[in-house]
């Protein structure tokens, strides 16, 4: 996660989160969406935490073509799809809470 | 660097533990609205409340939804009515609650603050005009909230008000009737009154403030018990510490929302009131979060201390997150709000007198309280003067919101829905104050109110 330490892109970066069981194509489902609307993946981490994937992307959202609201939206379809909750938000609320 | 256990630390808090903003706030000044025709102040009280409030609600969902985490509330709150009022050409401040409740409605907030008046030493005509209006305006609009201020700590109390507001309450539950009296759920009588309170529903604009401002009020009981559980049999140094660190992340939030709400409509960020407000959900509740720290149940002996040590560990961990506080901010412990708070009056662990100790230690006082219907004006008034007293003499906030219910007794319930959620009614002790309530005049404030 060492994308979120320097300052440039401020407020452009969105984070990601996929919670859920894990099964086959999860990956592919989300990045796939990132792909097609140019949001350029920064980082991504996953973890098991009791039995379930929890997987964390960082996307810089400075080209892409889709407002963080439409990409909410898509990636909670694609969520429904696979049975695994995603969403996405503004980094600031991870930062504001974490770090000062 | 954020790692990924601070991220699903936040996500948990939101989708797990109700995690949430529980009112955005925006306060109006609505002092250039006075008119001695009354038609015509309501009309710029209409034009100016829906004018800068106008884009409240849709930049408030914005924020929820970008940040990722649900404001729950976006509402209004006003310059008291009873100052803006009392040049216009009425008796009747009717018209001033319907103008308000029909800006409300416009803007699409569910409730509107301000019908209120500040009587603390004394009553003037336009204070009277508008209590005269209380039982009236409650019955007849939906998302008004009225208070009272009747006392302060540099004013004492004022028992005239205090008698009065017992008759007032007794007559807007009547008016209120079929409803359970749900009008008495929009009236708080307080002592130190905060001018910028955002929660319902005591919050009005104060005079101190600017022509606008964006107050936030935070939520979050639920992120703290889960936090306290994680502690079990630790010693009280590590539980203020833990309560501490999760007020911190909850208040952040708030700053977060709050500043980013102000500066979206181009008003000043006042500030966030960093209270524990529960909602009726499960795992929501501020009894919930005494009862963590190892209590069997919220109200017996020991609840008073566990409180106290909440609302200071809250109150210095939020201290710490926003550059402004404000309100009320303390732990709320409104009993028909708070599913843990209904359990135990069910299970006679908690009683009124119990509740009364424990607004001694922390925020606003006895909130949301049912007592049974055909409880004397005059019981309700002296539960008033114990409640003010008590905020005073500790130079505190202190409020009552309380529900004489008409037609129900000890053992019956008062339902609400929503947020307001229910009651169990209370018993209230049966020998009477009306020889006490009735002597009139003020008490005076207390020998430390001369700080000068």
């Amino acid at each position: 996660m060492k994308y979120l330490q320097n300052d440039e892109n401020r407020g452009k970066r969105i984070i990601i989160t996929v919670i859920g069981p894990d099964r086959v194509g999860i990956i592919a489902g989300v990045t796939g969406i990132l792909a097609a609307n140019n949001f350029n993946i920064l980082d991504i981490s996953q973890t098991i935490m009791q039995e379930f994937l929890v997987m964390v992307l960082i996307v810089d959202s400075e080209n892409s073509s889709l407002d963080l609201s439409m990409l909410k939206d898509r990636l909670a379809a694609k969520g429904a799809e696979m049975d695994v909750r995603i969403d996405a938000q503004h980094e600031d609320a991870f930062k504001f809470m974490h770090r000062l | 660097m954020l790692t990924i256990q601070e991220i699903i630390e936040t996500v948990t808090m939101v989708q797990e533990e109700h995690l949430d903003i529980r009112t955005i706030t925006l306060g109006i000044s609505l002092r250039d609205c006075a008119d001695a025709d009354p038609r015509a102040a309501c009309q710029k009280i209409y034009d100016k409340i829906t004018r800068l409030a106008g884009n409240l609600v849709p930049v408030g969902e914005d924020i929820a939804r970008e940040y990722g985490i649900p404001i729950v509330n976006k509402r209004i709150s006003v310059t008291p009515i009873s100052l803006v009022a009392e040049s216009s050409r009425t008796d009747d401040y009717l018209i001033f609650a319907e103008t308000l409740d029909r800006a409300a409605a416009e803007v699409g907030v569910n409730f509107i603050g301000g019908f209120s008046a500040l009587v603390h030493k004394g009553i003037t005509g336009g204070d009277k005009k508008l209590l005269d209006s209380i039982p009236n305006a409650l019955d007849k609009t939906e998302r008004v909230c009225a208070s009272v201020n009747v006392a302060t700590t540099k004013a004492g109390i004022n028992m005239d008000a205090v008698a009065l507001m017992g008759r007032l309450i007794k007559d807007v539950a009547f008016r209120t009737a079929d409803r359970d009296g749900l009008g008495c759920a929009k009236l708080v009588v307080f002592a130190n009154v905060p001018e910028d309170n955002p929660f319902m529903a005591g919050a009005f604009h104060g005079v101190g403030e600017p022509e606008s401002v964006i107050n936030v009020g935070v939520s979050g009981p639920g992120v703290v018990k889960r936090a306290v559980e994680r502690v079990k049999g630790s010693d009280f140094g590590t539980l203020a510490e833990t309560v501490k660190k999760s007020a911190f992340k909850i208040t952040r939030m708030g700053e977060l929302v709050g500043r980013s709400a102000a500066s979206r409509l181009c008003v000043p960020f006042g500030i966030v009131d960093i209270s524990l407000a529960p909602t009726p959900a499960i795992g929501d509740s501020v009894a919930e979060i005494l009862e963590a720290m190892g209590l069997e149940r919220c109200g017996t002996h020991g609840t008073t201390a566990a409180l106290a040590l909440l609302n200071d560990a809250v109150k210095k961990g939020g201290a710490m997150a926003s550059s402004y506080v404000g309100g009320l901010s303390g732990a709320f412990i409104p009993v028909s709000e708070d599913a843990g708070m209904i359990r135990a009056v069910e299970e006679k662990a908690l009683h009124l007198d119990k509740l009364e100790a424990m607004t001694c230690v922390c925020s606003v006082g006895l909130d949301m309280i049912a007592v049974p219907g055909d409880t004397p004006a005059e019981t309700i008034s002296a539960i008033i003067a114990d409640e003010m007293a008590i905020g005073m003499i500790n130079q505190k906030t202190t409020a009552v919101r309380i529900i004489p219910a008409p037609g129900k007794q000890v053992g019956d319930y008062v339902e609400f829905g929503g947020l307001l959620g229910r009651a169990p009614v209370m018993p209230v002790h049966r020998f009477s104050a009306a020889d006490f309530v009735g002597r009139g005049g003020r008490i005076p404030a207390p020998i430390h109110s001369l700080s000068n």
